[in-house]
């Protein structure tokens, strides 16, 4: 533990820190361009230099020199504001300042760190440098003249995005950032490099010239576009969501969002389901509350619980679910299930579903079996993160199922459950891989568990964890470690099994419930956000959709109750390692649409079933009675082991991908014109592209 | 793109021939396994010779291929180092050395030179595409100033006659012996060495300097002298 | 003057075969094996007492700088990495040493290499001296045929090998880590350091980057004893030394001189005098483009060496001399080395990357006049911010030019500025 003194405070830091890091444990603020706790160390924009004593008479770069015993270090001496004076005058010489017009402004740290150290006119009288602007795809504006060359975004693409597209191209003050050949920044990542620029080189192009920081409210809440459950901001004005930025959480997205869910709200602003519709002579009609839950209760009334069902959708609150589950149980139907693509999850043992390792616990990872799914596009955060410890070196990965890019060194073993089969028999040399690593992994994925045969493959999958040594009880030398990880795609998942929106005893399963409805057992179906179901299986069933978006669901509805998209209400989401996290409202939902609990309290009493909670609150205190899960808010718990799975024959099919098109999964992101254009950039160019080449 | 653009014709396909692959082979196995992208000036320079003396996209991305390298990082290192050309350049490529030294030795008086025989500027090309102009830095030749490079060769001791003299038997295509075109050995002093002369009459090895060879348009003859 | 029998590089000049015949007529290779039965420590040792500072332009002391390399190979292979990338304006001795007597070089690093227990050299020559590297090439060849070095090299068990790789035009790249990334197929941009290359070096393996001179007169050292090396110069500025005397001398030329000749005697002796004769004279750029020029009066008698030239604020750097008479511009001389460093920056670092461009710019202006007097300071300012503030040294060469000119020089910078001033209000009166 090196101990030094910055500014006179005496600082203890760990081994292998920064001098850098030393100052901000003691207190004194380093200013900064290119240095980013996440990258590596570039040294390039020399504002961090400070003094140091034993050293040159001359000030050093702080983030890149290893903190040392007995250093003396000045962040506040004549030398160092000589320094950042001087520093801060170079870049500002070829910068443009055009604040005024610049999208950063407000949020800028050249412009912060300007008012710091800035002279307050420049000496330099020579005509600027214009730098001409990149191409960079539809998500990333670019006015080059603004860059400062801190090269994060090089760093970024490179190290954890995994994309070695962009880069600094001559030498000199004739250097430019660029793609090569200008081409879009193929990373589902991508987005970040605008909020690692630490000027307005690189900004939001959908949300170009669109508003202030200071115009916007700031609402911290928890992204639906995937199970990560990643922590975000959302900005709003008036109750347009204008942009989202990603929080920091070390545990689960580090400081990095996808590019779906950082773009894909504009999507919230199209379609949206503004009032109760009723479908009169085959068109959906505009009605009031009163009449659709009139309309809704009638039906409701007349059956028996048996012919009633409800299927929850993706990006459903644990909330509305609850209430949902609670209402169907009170009219007696057991019907209901959240796994809307079928997925053979078991929710009678939570460490059947849950992603055990935790995110964070892939850095512990040493070998990881990725099964019939694509983490690239399952969960891109999540992603970075094996890639991130697989750049450390020492983990071994391979994959059963469909290959692809996934920014590491991948082996495919092979296509389907055969090859599974064998691993976990041990007679495919990969269980030796995984029986002698100190912490192997197995990703099971949506596309192994959607099949026909998912249970068996799920009781395969556990008999690898069991046999290669994943379950390890905790030890004096190490903790317990749990590497068998479902890495689900819908961000409502894990909070439905853990309240059991799952069949009831005799009561059926999305498949069960879809057939059903086709052969007219099944004569009155509620959607809850569920729009990948089969629409066209649900035959003559009298179809309830609840939901925000105009998507499959409202179009087959014979009444649409227009609900609230995640950043309209407030709703516990549980990520795919079990943790529940708080989503808090934003703005308001459209027109007439509500919260979704709301409307289902509304239609209970409806029903005649009042559900027992006329609040928020006291709603949550019911879930978290019930499940006392959903209480430990921002926590993990460790999932007990057990049996779960089925055994038995597995089909030849391999594995397929659940994520055609990672910028459109949901109704929000099918919405979006800007997950349009990446589609048509990232999805539709590249299957055109590969067509005709080979 | 700007400073670093592509040129505007490009080919649509490039591979090394035969002997430059064996000779990218060689090149590479110079390195340490898994280290191939060491090899990338060198391959470059291989391409860029086989290649009329300029680089196209094609290329390049052959050679980032070629080392499974990234095309950018090929791209960052071509636009980095100022030997590689992203446009054609005359048969005859001069590189004149401007830098201090030689600009003391009358390297102004050399430029005019080609300006008034070649009515080059700086970046100017001719039109016939015999000749092409580039001022460069420093060529390390500065004893020997000022400096005019064509291709690979180095004509020293230039001043406005001297120069006429070259671009004439350039013209010709019979270039002069490479190094002074005053006649001047090395860099010992014009004036006879002042130092080692007492080694030259004792020396029994005494090995007159065998004829320079010509100069030769790379475009004709690929020379790789990392490599020899 | 230095008798010839104390001159290292014998055949500076080309007279005589430079291949492995010539050599080893010269003396080259001829005790090389009994010089490799010594440990590695008693070679760097020799080095060490024989005092020689390496030839690149720092001075830093070539065997202390071999002593930092690890005392045992662990997991990863020394390398030896010749700096062969000879850009600084003015300096054009390694190109005579490679060409007219690369088996000077050759040896070199393999002894050098033993001393620091490397399996490789790798000299990394600028791509322009593209015939210079052919001669090297062969004598490389030819070594290795003749069994000097590769497996077994010279009989001693040890297994050396010498790559050499071509640059492809950047200075930048004569800078160590600048070159290493270039080596490693990246753009040659310097490295921040710590970590120094003899811990985390090419290929993250320990390395030491020696400049080409300081390897090639590693044998002749070692032949004769570091008494003799140390015994020629004096204290702290031993041995011989390269010297490159260019610009306005009536012959300019390379000659090898005892470290420490009078600054007057090397032009005079060796370079026939400034033109127009010694009271010519304007000022000196002692060593190379990056150390601060020295007008006649410090000229008449300085010494050249590393620690004289040190007391007067320049530096003998790589001993090459530009010698500037009274006919000079030297406002625009050094703007055209400013122009140089702007176009020689990598563009890694602020300071550096805007400075250079920053600098030339008003140095421009400054040639014809066309400033305000308060510009100078503000140049000597920016010459100041940029110093000492960027990743390697290139920002403190752009520097140092500028300062030296305006040490020595400011009037003549002023009265441009005058001049350009009355001119402009003479106009006015016209008008």
């Amino acid at each position: 533990m090196p101990k030094l003194t910055v500014d006179g405070i005496e600082v203890d830091v760990p081994p292998g820190s920064t001098v850098l890091q030393a100052c901000e444990a003691a207190g004194a603020e380093i200013p900064r361009f290119c240095y980013h706790e996440r990258l590596s160390i570039a040294g390039n924009c020399r504002m961090c230099l400070v003094e140091v004593k034993p050293g040159p008479p001359k000030p050093q770069a702080s983030c890149a020199l290893p903190a040392a015993d007995n250093q003396e270090v000045f962040t506040d001496s004549e030398m160092v504001k000589k320094a950042r004076h001087g520093v801060m005058e170079f870049l500002l010489i070829n910068h443009p300042l055009d604040c005024p017009i610049c999208d950063q402004g407000g949020e800028c740290d050249l412009q912060d760190q300007a008012m710091g150290y800035g002279h307050h006119s420049s000496r330099y009288t020579e005509n600027k440098r214009a730098v001409e602007d990149k191409h960079m795809g539809p998500l990333i504006q670019t006015i080059m003249t603004r860059c400062i060359h801190c090269t994060r975004c090089v760093r970024f693409s490179t190290e954890v995005a995994g994309v070695t597209e962009m880069g600094l191209l001559g030498r000199g003050e004739t250097a430019e950032i660029t793609t090569y050949l200008e081409k879009a920044l193929a990373s589902e990542l991508s987005g970040n490099v605008i909020d690692l620029c630490p000027v307005g080189a690189l900004t939001s192009k959908p949300y170009a010239f669109v508003s202030r920081p200071w115009e916007l409210k700031k609402t911290e809440t928890i992204d639906v576009m995937d199970a990560v459950g990643s922590n975000i901001r959302v900005d709003t004005r008036g109750s347009e969501v204008l942009r989202v930025l990603p929080r920091l959480h070390d545990d689960v997205n580090e400081e990095w969002i996808s590019d779906k869910a950082r773009f894909a709200c504009d999507g919230l602003k199209r379609q949206r389901l503004d009032r109760p519709y009723l479908r009169r002579d085959g068109k959906l009609v505009p009605v009031s509350w009163p009449e659709a839950f009139s309309t809704v209760a009638e039906q409701m009334k007349a059956l028996s619980g048996e012919a009633m069902a409800a299927i929850a959708g993706d990006l459903c609150d644990a909330e509305s679910m609850f209430a949902l589950k609670q209402l169907m149980t009170s009219v007696g139907s057991a019907n209901i299930d959240c796994r809307q693509d079928g997925a053979k999850l078991d929710a009678s043992v939570r460490a059947s579903y849950l992603f055990n390792a935790s995110i964070a616990g892939v850095e512990d990872a040493d070998a990881i079996l990725l099964v019939g799914t694509n983490p690239r596009w399952e969960a891109p955060v999540l992603n970075a993160r094996i890639r991130k410890r697989w750049l450390e070196g020492g983990l071994t990965v391979a994959m059963v199922g469909t290959p692809a890019d996934l920014t590491y060194k991948v082996e495919t073993l092979g296509a389907g459950a055969q090859t599974l089969r064998e691993i976990a028999d041990g007679s495919h040399s990969f269980a030796e891989v995984l029986k002698s690593a100190k912490k192997p992994m197995v990703i099971l994925g949506m596309g192994a568990l959607v099949r026909e045969d998912g249970a068996a493959v799920l009781a395969m999958a556990r008999s690898i964890a069991e046999g290669c040594g994943m379950i390890q009880e905790a030890s004096e030398d190490s903790d317990a470690w749990n590497g068998f990880s479902v890495l689900h795609t819908a961000a409502s998942r894990v909070a439905g099994l853990d309240m059991g929106f799952v069949p009831g005893a005799e009561g059926k399963g999305v498949a069960g419930i879809v057939a059903g409805a086709g052969s007219g057992e099944i004569k009155f179906v509620y959607l809850l956000g569920a729009d990948e179901i089969d629409m066209s299986g649900l035959g003559k069933a009298f179809v309830v959709y609840q939901g925000h978006h105009g998507d499959a669901g409202a179009h087959r509805a014979d009444v649409v109750l227009p609900g609230a998209a995640y950043t309209e209400k407030d709703g516990i989401y549980v990520n795919t390692e079990g943790r529940a996290q708080l989503a808090l409202q934003a703005s308001f939902p459209p027109g007439e649409a509500r919260e979704d609990w709301k409307v289902l309290r509304a239609l209970s009493e409806a029903v005649g079933k009042a559900l027992a909670y006329d609040s928020a609150t006291a709603l949550r205190t019911a879930l978290v009675a019930a499940h006392g899960s959903f209480g430990a808010i921002d926590q993990v718990e460790p999932a007990s082991w057990g049996a779960f799975g089925t055994a038995g024959e597995t089909s030849d099919a391999p594995f397929g991908q659940v994520i055609e098109n990672f910028y459109m999964t949901d109704s929000i992101s099918r919405c979006s014109a800007v997950m349009a254009e990446c589609t048509e950039t990232f999805v539709t160019a590249k299957a055109e592209r590969t067509g005709t080449e080979e | 793109m700007s400073g670093h653009a592509f040129a505007e014709n490009q080919p649509d396909s490039f591979s090394f021939t035969s002997e430059n692959e064996a000779k990218a082979d060689g090149l590479i196995a110079k390195y340490p396994a898994g280290r191939q992208a060491s090899a990338v000036i060198p391959l470059l320079d291989l391409a860029q010779r086989q290649h009329d003396n300029w680089l196209p996209r094609v290329a390049i991305e052959a050679v980032a291929k070629k080392l499974d390298m990234a095309p950018i990082r090929v791209l960052e290192v071509v636009t980095f180092y100022t030997m590689f050309n992203l446009k054609p350049v005359g048969k005859y490529f001069l590189q004149a050395c401007t830098t201090t030294p030689c600009w003391l030795r009358g390297s102004d008086e050399m430029m005019k030179c080609i300006k008034d025989k070649l009515g080059l500027d700086n970046h100017g090309a001719s039109e016939d595409g015999m000749f092409s102009l580039l001022e460069v830095e420093c060529l390390g030749g500065c004893v020997n100033a000022p400096i005019l490079q064509v291709n690979d060769d180095f004509y020293e001791d230039m001043d406005y006659d001297a120069t006429a003299e070259l671009l004439e038997a350039l013209k010709q295509g019979k270039p002069p012996p490479v190094g002074s075109m005053k006649g001047r050995n090395m860099s010992e002093s014009s004036a006879g060495a002042t130092s080692l002369t007492s080694l030259r009459e004792t020396e029994a090895a005494y090995v007159p300097r065998p004829p320079k060879p010509a100069a030769e348009a790379p475009a004709e003859a690929p020379r790789d002298g990392g490599d020899s | 003057m230095l008798k010839d029998e104390d001159r290292i590089f014998t055949n500076l000049y080309g007279w005589f075969d430079w291949g492995l015949d010539g050599a080893r007529k010269r003396g080259d290779w001829s005790t090389t094996k009994q010089i490799l039965s010594q440990t590695p420590e008693e070679v760097v040792e020799l080095v060490k007492a024989s005092g020689l500072r390496g030839r690149g332009g720092a001075g830093f002391p070539t065997g202390l700088k071999w002593s930092f390399m690890p005392k045992v190979v662990g997991d990863r292979p020394h390398y030896l990495i010749v700096n062969a990338d000879e850009s600084e304006p003015g300096t054009c001795k390694d190109r005579e040493i490679m060409r007219n007597d690369p088996h000077k070089l050759v040896e070199g690093c393999l002894i050098a290499g033993y001393s620091m227990r490397a399996c490789a050299a790798y000299i990394y020559i600028r791509g322009e001296y593209y015939n210079e590297s052919g001669n090297l090439q062969a004598a490389i060849d030819q070594a290795y045929d003749a069994g000097l070095i590769g497996k077994n090299a010279c009989g001693t068990g040890y297994d050396f090998d010498i790559i050499l790789h071509r640059g492809a035009g950047a200075y930048i790249c004569g800078e160590e880590t600048a070159l290493l990334e270039s080596l490693e197929g990246k753009k040659g941009q310097p490295r921040l350091k710590p970590p120094f290359p003899a811990a985390v070096g090419l290929y993250g393996c320990p390395s030491t980057v020696n400049n080409v001179e300081s390897i090639a007169v590693v044998p002749e050292i070692l032949r004769r004893g570091p008494e003799w090396f140390a015994g020629l110069g004096r204290e702290r500025n031993v041995g011989t030394k390269l010297f490159c005397i260019s610009g306005h001398v009536n012959n300019p030329c390379n000659v090898e001189e005892e470290m420490g000749i009078p600054l007057r005697e090397l032009i005079d002796k060796h370079a026939g005098g400034v033109i127009g004769g010694w009271d010519n004279l304007l000022a000196v750029i002692p060593g190379g483009a990056s150390v601060r020029c020295i007008p006649k009066s410090i000229c008449d008698d300085i010494l050249m060496d590393f620690d004289s030239l040190m007391t007067v604020k320049s530096g003998l750097g790589t001993a090459a001399v530009i010698v500037m008479n009274k006919q000079t511009d030297i406002v625009k001389a050094i703007a055209r080395l400013s122009y140089f460093y702007k176009h020689e920056s990598c563009g890694q670092c602020t300071p550096c990357r805007e400075g250079t461009g920053w600098m030339w710019r008003v140095m421009e202006r400054l040639v014809t006049g066309e400033a305000e007097y308060e510009e100078i300071d503000a140049l000597e300012q920016v010459t100041k911010q940029i110093e000492g503030h960027t990743i390697c040294a290139l920002g403190d060469a752009a520097a140092w030019p500028i300062q030296g000119l305006l040490t020595h020089f400011r009037g003549e910078v002023e009265d441009r500025i005058k001049a350009h001033k009355a001119s402009l209000s003479n106009l006015q009166a016209v008008e």
